[in-house]
């Protein structure tokens, strides 16, 4: 009975309300949407009778939710791809000792401060196509007055842009985050491994190519984790900025699991999304998860 | 001891007073009191003064009462339905809500066996001879008497820039060829002829119900949402042609505006045209813009698109007695004509005082009495929310691709999967 001290007893009492909790609150309801979404949940009243895999097999037919697997790729891809490398060339920028850093790295943290919804508002208006009739708003006013009508857009209008003027907007708001991880890992990295390659004769170019990127890449791989499930999951950008725009090119899953649930009165639909957007975020976090505790047993 | 001793005190006065209350006289059933929470969308302008003008009508018979306000912002209700939907699931009904008649109050709630019969009610105050048997129609099921509709909007209506016609020497347009007519003309005048904002998804599908009406006439057009007419007839076909030659004449940005924000082309005299419901007379006031004017729809004349809002009693209301009583006053004349000059939209009932209306809403009501009435499916009258919204997304993608053959055989899977089409 060597375990059971008065110290076990209280840890276990103390951890013990979060852990229900959790149980019922998180795994309980995931079990849940589980089940409503093999039943035949379809109108104000609920049935539980379970049709097997039908409800996913009519949405992977919806046309909509086809619409919006691909976008959810795209958004993906374009939003990791632009907020990584644009939040490496910033923590590369303000790692050059430059004077009132600061300043800069506060005025680029910044967007993320806001909340999606502020940042939908925002970039709705900046990315406006305006027309003919009423003239230019936002961006394209800015390329109308800078004479450059050339390359004026129809911005989330327009279908074949759709939903990569939203990932504009997303990445406005996460690169800056993204700089921040960066700079933290460069400022990580111990002075004598840059000197010691200047010795050699490394340039500078050389010198991020070869020492300095390398070792970032813990941090390249957390980046690409709390970006890409944001990205899955992504509801309030869309729902402030577009909505589910021309034709759906600007629609997402969750979008659609809202409008179906919650408009169209169809449970079992909208729980089938809620099970597809958390075994795609599972599919990203797993592996991860597996990695770290792996390097961590190593240590 | 001293907390113990208060705490005792305080048992004793709630047990004395339970007693008392359970022993004394029961009082006579005088002013109601305790709370009444009443859940809408409605929010803006007109809306939102409507409403408050019935809490005065309201307030004025029943002091006692304190009227909890839950509004849900979000135009034709898309977000208070979300809110709603899970307030009746989780237990927690409002004491009275906001409600489309017709299916999204008889398919959604009724059927599902969340409401309250209101036919006494019906009975005791007269309305089944207060109001129209069209209306009538809508809240009933099963012989019983489900929500107290308080307006009537119509949905075909073509605002028209007074102004912009005047200077092109245009006459609103009666006929979907005439309509074209005038749309070339101002198209090559470089005015928009037709201005529309899709941005929130269900604008595109309210459109294209005037335009069904128009094409198929008043009795075709309602035998789509009954299984008579099929989806699958020529004249559907020859519908969405009609959509898709008039999607040619819209504006560019359209599906960055909101209904609204593309009223601003007609203000600023860019735009010739627009289709939406009669809230938008009362969009127009709030904009202090005084030159527009109206018509019915192409091929709609004749024929009155309706929606009706109305509210009902859910099972579980925590004051239903206070209920009752605001029922009482969203039925009785002095609470419609308190509400709808406000609101915009004419009264559901049959006697209102006219003289308390604006010239747009003197011409429908004449148009109401005369008029045949067809259901509404994107306001919830004519369709249950489950085709509503499968209908809505039809249009939505029919506005992007313009292929009328797919957008046909969504709109008959739709109805076949709304159990009305085999």
């Amino acid at each position: 009975m060597r375990g059971l001290t008065w110290d076990r007893v209280t840890s276990i009492l103390l951890i013990a309300p979060s852990v229900i909790a959790i149980l019922v609150f998180v795994y309980g309801f995931i079990g849940w949407t589980g089940w409503v979404s093999l039943a035949r949940w379809d109108g104000m009243l609920q049935d539980l009778t379970l049709v097997g895999l039908r409800n996913y097999q009519k949405l992977f037919d919806a046309e909509r939710f086809q619409i919006d697997l691909h976008n959810t790729v795209t958004f993906t891809l374009l939003f990791l791809a632009s907020s990584l490398v644009i939040g490496f060339l910033l923590a590369v920028l303000l790692d050059q000792r430059i004077r009132s850093e600061g300043l800069f790295r506060s005025v680029y943290l910044f967007p993320m401060a806001l909340s999606f919804i502020v940042t939908g508002v925002v970039w709705r208006w900046l990315l406006n196509p305006g027309s003919r009739e009423l003239g230019s708003v936002g961006v394209n006013l800015l390329f109308d007055k800078a004479g450059l009508g050339l390359l004026k857009s129809g911005w989330y209008t327009d279908p074949s842009i759709g939903i990569k003027a939203v990932a504009i907007a997303a990445t406005w708001q996460m690169s800056g985050y993204v700089m921040a991880m960066y700079l933290a890992g460069m400022r990580g990295i111990p002075e004598d491994l840059r000197e010691a390659a200047r010795v050699d004769g490394a340039s500078e170019l050389e010198i991020y190519r070869h020492i300095i990127a390398p070792l970032l890449q813990p941090i390249t791989l957390s980046a690409v984790i709390i970006l890409g499930h944001i990205s899955l999951k992504i509801f309030d950008l869309v729902s402030a900025m577009t909505g589910p725009g021309l034709g759906f090119c600007t629609d997402v899953p969750a979008y659609f699991m809202f409008d179906t649930t919650f408009r169209g009165n169809h449970f079992s639909q909208g729980a089938s999304i809620a099970i597809i957007l958390l075994l795609s975020v599972a599919a990203l976090i797993i592996p991860y998860l597996v990695y770290t505790a792996r390097t961590e047993v190593q240590r | 001891m001293k907390g113990f001793r208060f705490y005792g005190f305080v048992v004793a006065l709630v047990v004395l007073g339970m007693i008392a209350a359970a022993c004394g006289p029961t009082p006579p059933p005088a002013a109601p009191k305790g709370k009444l929470e009443i859940f809408s969308w409605w929010t803006a302008g007109g809306e939102a003064e409507g409403l408050n003008a019935l809490y005065d009508v309201y307030k004025k018979k029943y002091p006692g009462v304190e009227i909890i306000n839950a509004t849900v912002a979000g135009g034709a209700g898309a977000q208070a339905k979300a809110v709603l939907t899970t307030r009746m699931l989780g237990g927690d009904p409002p004491d009275s809500f906001q409600v489309h008649a017709g299916h999204e109050l008889i398919d959604t709630w009724v059927v599902t066996g969340k409401m309250e019969p209101l036919t006494s009610l019906y009975k005791s105050e007269g309305w089944d001879k207060a109001f129209p048997k069209g209306v009538l129609d809508i809240v009933s099921y099963k012989g019983d008497y489900w929500s107290v509709p308080v307006n009537i909007h119509r949905s075909n209506v073509l605002w028209y820039s007074k102004k912009v016609f005047a200077d092109n020497k245009l006459e609103p347009p009666k006929t979907f060829d005439e309509f074209f007519k005038v749309a070339d003309a101002l198209k090559a005048k470089g005015i928009v002829p037709l201005v529309m904002g899709t941005k929130d998804g269900w604008e595109a599908g309210h459109v294209f119900e005037d335009v069904l009406a128009g094409t198929l006439g008043a009795e075709a057009y309602n035998g789509l949402w009954t299984g008579k007419t099929a989806w699958t007839d020529p004249k559907v076909t020859e519908a969405l042609n009609n959509f898709k030659k008039m999607l040619a004449y819209i504006n560019t940005d359209h599906s960055a505006l909101t209904w609204d924000g593309a009223g601003q082309y007609l203000i600023d005299g860019k735009g010739g045209m627009m289709i939406m419901g009669d809230w938008t007379n009362g969009w127009f006031m709030s904009k202090n813009f005084t030159g527009y004017g109206w018509a019915p729809t192409p091929g709609a004349s004749g024929i009155f698109v309706a929606l009706s809002d109305s509210f009902g009693l859910p099972k579980g209301a925590k004051n239903r007695d206070n209920v009752i009583a605001w029922l009482k006053v969203l039925g009785s004349k002095e609470g419609q004509d308190a509400f709808n000059p406000k609101k915009g939209s004419i009264p559901a009932r049959i006697d209102p005082d006219k003289n308390l209306y604006n010239d747009y809403l003197k011409s429908a009501m004449a148009d109401w009495a005369k008029d045949a009435i067809v259901p509404s499916p994107i306001h919830g009258a004519a369709a249950s929310e489950g085709w509503a919204t499968a209908y809505k997304d039809a249009i939505a993608v029919f506005v992007a691709k313009q292929d009328v053959a797919a957008t046909q055989k969504a709109l008959q899977q739709a109805c076949v999967d709304a159990k009305v089409c085999k």
